[in-house]
């Protein structure tokens, strides 16, 4: 599959992909490198993941990273209850010590969590480490690991090797730099806010049953609010929901009724400054310039 | 654009090492590993289309948003017909056309720190400098020279204290005293509640004596720097004294500013002096230029500021506030850096000339969002700040 059919396959899936991160993501695949993805929040790096889980109809793991995310959640534990329990009625047969040693740390005493469990698949799964950038360094070392050798190591196992490669998707916001190391290991795309015609598409794709004079006004009119000065900027899930709501309210042209409108801008506008920034003459301007 | 011309007998695998290194001296993380994953890239998609191969060198070389961002232009510089120099293969970032000299002036400027030798400077005018007095004390020269004008200031002990007095600064801002009390070995204050624990221990005589304290919080700075046309007499210095900030502690991070917004601090940490002066000189495009104070302040914001700016950081501005931007943006962007509840520390060079008056538009707007609005045109200005900001 070339990297156009990858980008063609993900269009029919909803997923309309720029240039650099289509090719980025057919290179993940093709050659089983972990890919990372920057850019703003609601641009669609998770949807990513779970597109192309659908696309090759595998599962998707989803690792959500947040700040003292421990090996022990991430990785693998050992399911202590049941050792207790092994123990307590081995010791009451009189079986000898080292029997239950073995016995209790076997793979059957083990609770893959998902990196663990992401190695373990017979079907190459996605593998999803949302907002790593959000985990301590720490974390970052136990991914290093993985990343490169596709393994895990655990002491009283030893080495389990992946049976088939997962697909790693990392994505990050920037909320803190991740180390080169973390870096050098992925291939990298920065992914943009999709410019007026992808979000057309993105719209049409997701949206199927507006008409298209409306899905120009929504576009155009998310589009001029990214250029204003906001605390934080749209993004694509943002419009999205924005033109569902437009479409459940039985909307048909942005121009009717500015109130109306404007009630529904808490779609897009998620703060108390960004909704003072945006009163009701300036959304007036917006639709204006996008009818 | 016609592709390079590559000698005959240099093979695939050696022209992409060549690329590697045309990367590496351009400031991205590309070495061995990459050099294998961008041959294997090579091999899974149609290594015959400029653009495919464009887009998958990108994917595999810039590790973050800058790279990604420089990736274009360092692409066409090493393989379409710009030839391999570097100095042409970054500098067409936003079209302008940046003059040719900028690039050898901060160089000069850098090596001549280094110890490289005495650059002449075109406006040496000030009165400390005593050339050829062979029995004066040094005491007092040194007196002479901290209280010259920076402009002034060019030989490579001059920038050495410099360097030394940003240093002071630095470890001056570092610590900070908590609020909060903490348990302690030793400390001016009485632990009430844990002595009145122990004392139960003794019926109730409170004989074991614990204390606390308020312990040090370490403060970040974030210093920004103005190169832009004219500020360029005193950059030197400031460079040095950027350097000094950022050489003191591993949190410091250092930009530079004018049409665009630089972070050198990995530049000025690097310990291979040379390397160092390549990679501020490509990163100082636009060196000597106009000043956009404000957009690169928002920029700053954008970019930046979320990941570095806390309630601990102290952002150091050095600029004399002339600004082609709209003096609203200044204003509003300081506001904004301030909501994340840092300090900000402005040291304009020209407020230490007698009867400078803020009346440069921008700095103007700043004013009201300064924690300190202090001179910067000598070393004993600088030097003079460490009690302010103690008290910060």
């Amino acid at each position: 599959m070339s990297w156009k059919t990858l980008k063609d396959e993900l269009a029919k899936h909803g997923y309309v992909a720029a240039d650099d991160l289509a090719m980025a993501l057919h290179l993940a695949v093709t050659i089983g490198k972990p890919l990372l993805l920057e850019g703003a929040a609601g641009v669609g790096k998770t949807q990513l993941a779970k597109t192309l889980a659908e696309l090759f109809d595998t599962r998707l793991i989803r690792l959500q990273c947040y700040e003292g995310l421990d090996a022990a959640s991430a990785i693998y534990e050992w399911n202590y209850q049941r050792q207790l329990l092994s123990i307590r009625a081995a010791t009451a047969s009189g079986a000898p010590g080292e029997d239950i040693e073995d016995r209790i740390f076997s793979e059957k005493y083990l609770l893959a969590r998902p990196l663990l469990e992401a190695i373990l698949q017979d079907k190459a799964p996605v593998l999803l480490l949302d907002e790593v950038d959000r985990a301590d360094e720490e974390f970052e070392a136990y991914l290093l690991e993985l990343l490169s050798d596709f393994q895990v190591t655990i002491p009283e196992l030893g080495t389990i090797t992946a049976r088939t490669r997962p697909h790693v998707i990392l994505t990050s916001n920037g909320t803190r730099d991740l180390s080169d190391a973390l870096r050098r290991r992925c291939l990298y795309s920065y992914v943009d806010y999709p410019d007026r015609a992808t979000e057309l598409s993105i719209l049409a794709a997701r949206q199927p049953g507006i008409e298209a004079r409306l899905c120009e006004q929504i576009v155009g009119v998310v589009q001029a609010l990214r250029k204003e000065d906001l605390e934080k900027k749209p993004g694509v899930a943002e419009m999205l929901d924005w033109a569902a709501a437009i479409a459940g309210l039985g909307i048909n042209d942005l121009t009717d009724d500015p109130v109306e409108l404007q009630a529904t801008l808490v779609c897009l506008l998620k703060t108390q400054a960004d909704r003072a920034a945006v009163p009701i003459e300036v959304q007036q301007r917006l639709v204006g310039k996008a009818a | 654009m016609r592709t390079t011309r590559f000698p005959d007998r240099q093979t695939m695998s050696e022209r992409m090492a060549g690329f590697m290194a045309h990367l590496r001296l351009n400031g991205l993380d590309a070495g061995m590993p990459e050099n294998e994953t961008a041959l294997a890239a090579l091999g899974a998609i149609d290594a015959t289309d400029r653009n495919e191969v464009r887009l998958a060198l990108k994917s595999v070389c810039a590790h973050g948003s800058e790279g990604f961002r420089a990736f274009d232009d360092l692409f066409d510089g090493y393989w379409l017909n710009h030839g391999r120099r570097r100095e042409r293969a970054v500098h067409r970032h936003d079209g302008e056309r940046r003059p040719p000299r900028a690039t050898s002036k901060i160089r000069e400027m850098m090596q001549g720190r280094t110890g490289g030798g005495i650059p002449d400077m075109p406006d040496n005018d000030s009165e400390g400098e005593s050339e050829g007095g062979s029995g004066r004390l040094l005491a007092s020269r040194i007196e002479a020279v901290r209280r010259a004008d920076l402009r002034g200031l060019t030989t490579p002990e001059e920038l050495a204290e410099a360097e030394a007095v940003a240093r002071q600064i630095a470890r001056s801002l570092r610590d900070r005293r908590s609020r909060r009390r903490r348990a302690a070995r030793r400390g001016a204050l009485l632990d009430l509640r844990r002595i009145a624990r122990r004392s139960v221990a003794h019926g109730g005589d409170p004989v074991e004596l614990l204390r606390r304290r308020r312990p040090d919080r370490p403060v970040n700075i974030v210093a920004i720097c103005d190169v832009s046309g004219s500020m360029t007499v005193y950059a030197r210095v400031f460079l040095a004294f950027l350097q000094g900030l950022v050489s003191a502690d591993s949190r410091t991070d250092a930009f530079l500013l004018h049409t665009r917004l630089v972070r050198i601090s990995d530049a000025l940490r690097d310990n291979d002096t040379l390397r160092a002066v390549e990679r501020l000189s490509l990163m100082a495009n636009g060196f000597g230029g106009g000043t956009r104070i404000g957009a690169n302040l928002k920029a700053f914001n954008d970019q930046y500021a979320r990941g570095m700016v806390t309630g601990r950081t102290v952002v150091v501005i050095l600029s004399d506030g002339y600004d082609t931007d709209p003096p609203e943006l200044i204003g509003g962007e300081l506001a904004r850096l301030k909501r994340r509840g840092c300090k900000i520390v402005w040291l304009n060079p020209l407020k230490g000339w007698n009867g400078y008056e803020p009346v440069a538009r921008g700095m103007a707007a700043a004013l009201p969002h300064l924690d300190l609005f202090a001179a910067a045109n000598t070393l004993d200005s600088l030097a003079a700040l460490r009690p302010h900001l103690q008290g910060m």
